[in-house]
């Protein structure tokens, strides 16, 4: 099947964000957010339930007026537009199907309202697109969640909007078919190269598919990047926390040589990257994920000074790392890999992934182990920040909030 | 209160034998159906075969009535009260038509827009089922009567002729009492069909191009199309029978058919005539449901 993308290739341009801010009464749902959503890019606005980006995404579509901000396609500002005037489409949370009309007149409902007279060719494009051909007469409640979904995809890509808005599009749906509609959604966007913005709580969704992922909290923006730089030079303990897991450990700045920097952590010394501190004091947090941990048996107990060397019964890639001494605390086997509890000299506990690579012999509770990890993979955080910001939204965020209450 | 007590000793029932239970559980659904059943047979089925055989019969009152399987019964009654019947339906249908335009906007603002006034709104709905058809009826006797409120202003703005000008005892009084009495029937169930209906649909609506218009016309009023349904159903039915509004707002020319066939059964005695008129009625009313329903197609809608 060919979907021309010339002609939204053509008439799509950038979206810009200003400023935006919708408050209700005191409470601030969206503050000052201002973005740059570039044409034909798959963009994410991640976050936990309540953290208004789906009141972002609602004031995009027209559905809810900004207290202030202004919203732009590129020369276009629309931000005074009624819904049904802006070249907009959206993907409800719950496919918003409707339910008096089959499948065809769903998909070819924006195509009637705006005049276009013969719409079988290209309705029966799209549900070729969204795989569902020969469903056309059904209703919607005859269809299953995942077959509903790709109609309220069909329906809104259909109109070629500059700007495609999918809000949790996949949060009904079970893991097995998140997982199968997220590779279909990705496809889908490559195909008609439109613009996407897709509002999810899922992190691991938003880094699946996204180009760019903007990480949202409390109606502000932590942090815009690709997958890659959020996951890796996390700039807050909330996109540390929230975007995978991290651990961190409070530290103070020791010294700075070259473009290295020297940190005490509680008594043990790290090295990092200057470039990759996002500390504004001498006060920080230490970060390492836990897949960047490698994990070895062990008790020699490296000190701050002589940390570098002092592991002798490593082998020689280990030299110049950093390292941890603790002790194992709790073991679980998943298969891919073994995640590994460890409780160190001052009582924190870090996580370890440890890959499954098979060799390996798997570590008991109780084992003595010395952590070590690459300088490189070390970032720092501000340590005015709450060291727990991001962690425990993310388990209660399971489920997405009816449209509007929240989020 | 003694009688109150005695009630949870006769409660518990010998449990089902075990060998039994199969038929037991086999029988329960008729077992349940049975108080309905007895009840329509009683009440219904039986009245209207009754009924059915009186419209047949010829006789008197004095005489007896014999059935002679006399359809001109059904002839001479249609073709002396053809006016009544036609008056009936009309002012139903425009009884209908007035608590449909009144009864739409109020139950879509109880549904979508009334907030935390929605059960009060539901409420004053309600409220004149707490008083009687017939002294509601009244209360409108005074409303329009000729020195009341209403007829004041309408003179005062020229919309009533200063001669003969009167509201009671006109056409007008009695589609307006109609209107009136029967507006609950039609404002439940439209807004139980748009109180169902998902407000993220008029949202998708104008996202796909729709100005609030069209959307509703397009989504919202085809939703609501079984309260739509059932609310002129449940107005219609008993406006086109009922005779009280007639005779308390209305004047004796014009008379609808429940008028006669009370009057046949009351006044007259005409047993035959009165029966067939009622047969005649219920007729017309089921012939002209099914064809309102067939064509406004409901049972594409569940």
């Amino acid at each position: 099947m060919t979907i021309s993308t010339s002609s939204a290739g053509q008439t799509g341009a950038d979206l810009h964000l200003a400023g935006l801010t919708k408050r209700f009464g005191t409470f601030s749902a969206v503050d000052d957010v201002s973005l740059t959503v570039p044409q034909g890019s798959f963009f994410a606005l991640v976050g936990p339930s309540g953290c208004g980006k789906t009141t972002t995404l609602r004031m995009i579509a027209g559905l809810e007026y900004p207290t202030a901000g202004r919203i732009g396609i590129g020369d276009d500002d629309i931000t005074d537009r009624k819904p049904y005037k802006r070249p907009v489409n959206t993907v409800f949370q719950s496919y918003a199907l409707f339910p008096h009309l089959d499948i065809f007149e769903n998909v070819a409902f924006g195509l009637r309202r705006r005049g276009v007279r013969n719409v079988r060719s290209q309705v029966d494009e799209m549900l070729a697109l969204v795989q569902l051909e020969g469903y056309g007469r059904r209703r919607p409640a005859w269809l299953s969640g995942g077959q509903q979904q790709r109609v309220a995809l069909a329906r809104a890509i259909i109109n070629r909007p500059q700007v495609l808005l999918l809000d949790e599009p996949l949060g009904a749906l079970d893991l097995k078919l998140r997982r199968q509609m997220q590779i279909e959604l990705k496809r889908i966007q490559t195909e008609v190269g439109l613009t996407f913005v897709h509002v999810t709580h899922d992190q691991e969704e938003a880094m699946t598919m996204a180009d760019t992922i903007a990480v949202m909290n409390q109606g502000r923006i932590e942090q815009i990047g690709s997958p890659g730089e959020l996951y890796d030079s996390p700039a807050t303990t909330f996109v540390a926390n929230f975007l995978g897991q991290s651990n961190l450990i409070r530290a103070t700045v020791a010294a700075q040589q070259q473009d290295r920097l020297l940190l005490d952590a509680q008594g043990v010394r790290v090295t990092m990257l200057a470039a990759r501190s996002q500390a504004r004091t001498k006060n920080a947090y230490v970060g390492v994920r836990p897949e960047k941990i490698r994990i070895s048996r062990g008790t020699s107990p490296p000190s701050a000074a002589d940390g570098e060397t002092g592991l002798s019964s490593m082998d020689s890639s280990m030299n110049g790392g950093n390292q941890l001494p603790g002790v194992v605390t709790d073991s679980s086997y998943i298969g891919v890999s073994t995640q590994y509890l460890v409780r160190t000299a001052w009582g924190q506990e870090l996580m370890v992934f440890s890959q499954n690579t098979g060799g390996d012999d798997r570590l008991s509770p109780g084992d003595d182990v010395v952590l070590h990890w690459d300088p490189a993979h070390t970032f720092a955080l501000d340590a005015t920040e709450a060291i727990d910001a991001g962690v425990e939204l993310e388990e209660t965020a399971e489920r997405p909030d009816p449209v509007g209450a929240g989020s | 209160m003694s009688a109150v007590a005695q009630i949870p000793a006769s409660v518990p029932t010998p449990p089902p034998e075990p060998a039994e239970a199969g038929t037991t559980r086999r029988f329960t659904p008729y077992l349940l159906l049975l108080p309905g059943v007895l009840w329509l047979v009683l009440f219904f089925l039986v009245p209207m075969i009754t009924l059915a055989s009186t419209s047949l019969q010829t006789g008197s009152l004095e005489q007896g009535y014999q059935l002679t399987w006399r359809w001109a019964n059904y002839t001479d009654a249609l073709g002396t009260y053809r006016e009544q019947f036609f008056r009936a339906f009309l002012y139903a249908a425009i009884a209908t038509l007035l608590a449909l335009i009144i009864s739409y906007p109020l139950a879509y603002t109880i549904a979508f827009k009334a907030g935390r006034w929605r059960n009060v709104m539901l409420l004053l709905v309600i409220a004149p089922f707490f008083t009687s058809f017939l002294i509601r009826t009244i209360a409108w006797k005074t409303i329009l009567s000729d020195t009341g409120f209403v007829a004041d202003v309408m003179r005062g703005l020229g919309l009533l002729n200063l001669s003969d000008g009167r509201l009671l005892n006109t056409t007008f009084a009695v589609v307006a009492g109609l209107t009136y009495n029967f507006l609950p029937f039609m404002t439940l169930p439209l807004y139980a069909s748009l109180e169902r209906m998902d407000p993220r649909l008029i949202e998708a609506a104008e996202d796909l191009y729709s100005s609030p218009f069209t959307a509703f016309r397009k989504v919202t009023f085809p939703l609501s199309m079984p309260g739509v349904v059932a609310g002129t159903l449940l107005t219609f039915i008993p406006a086109a029978g009922d005779f009280i509004n007639r005779r308390l707002l209305g004047n004796p020319q014009n008379t609808v058919i429940g008028d006669v066939i009370d009057s046949r059964f009351h006044v007259i005695v005409d047993y035959p005539t009165a029966a067939a008129l009622s047969f005649v009625l219920m007729i017309a009313i089921v012939i002209l449901v099914f064809a309102y329903i067939k064509r406004a197609g409901t049972e594409e809608l569940v």
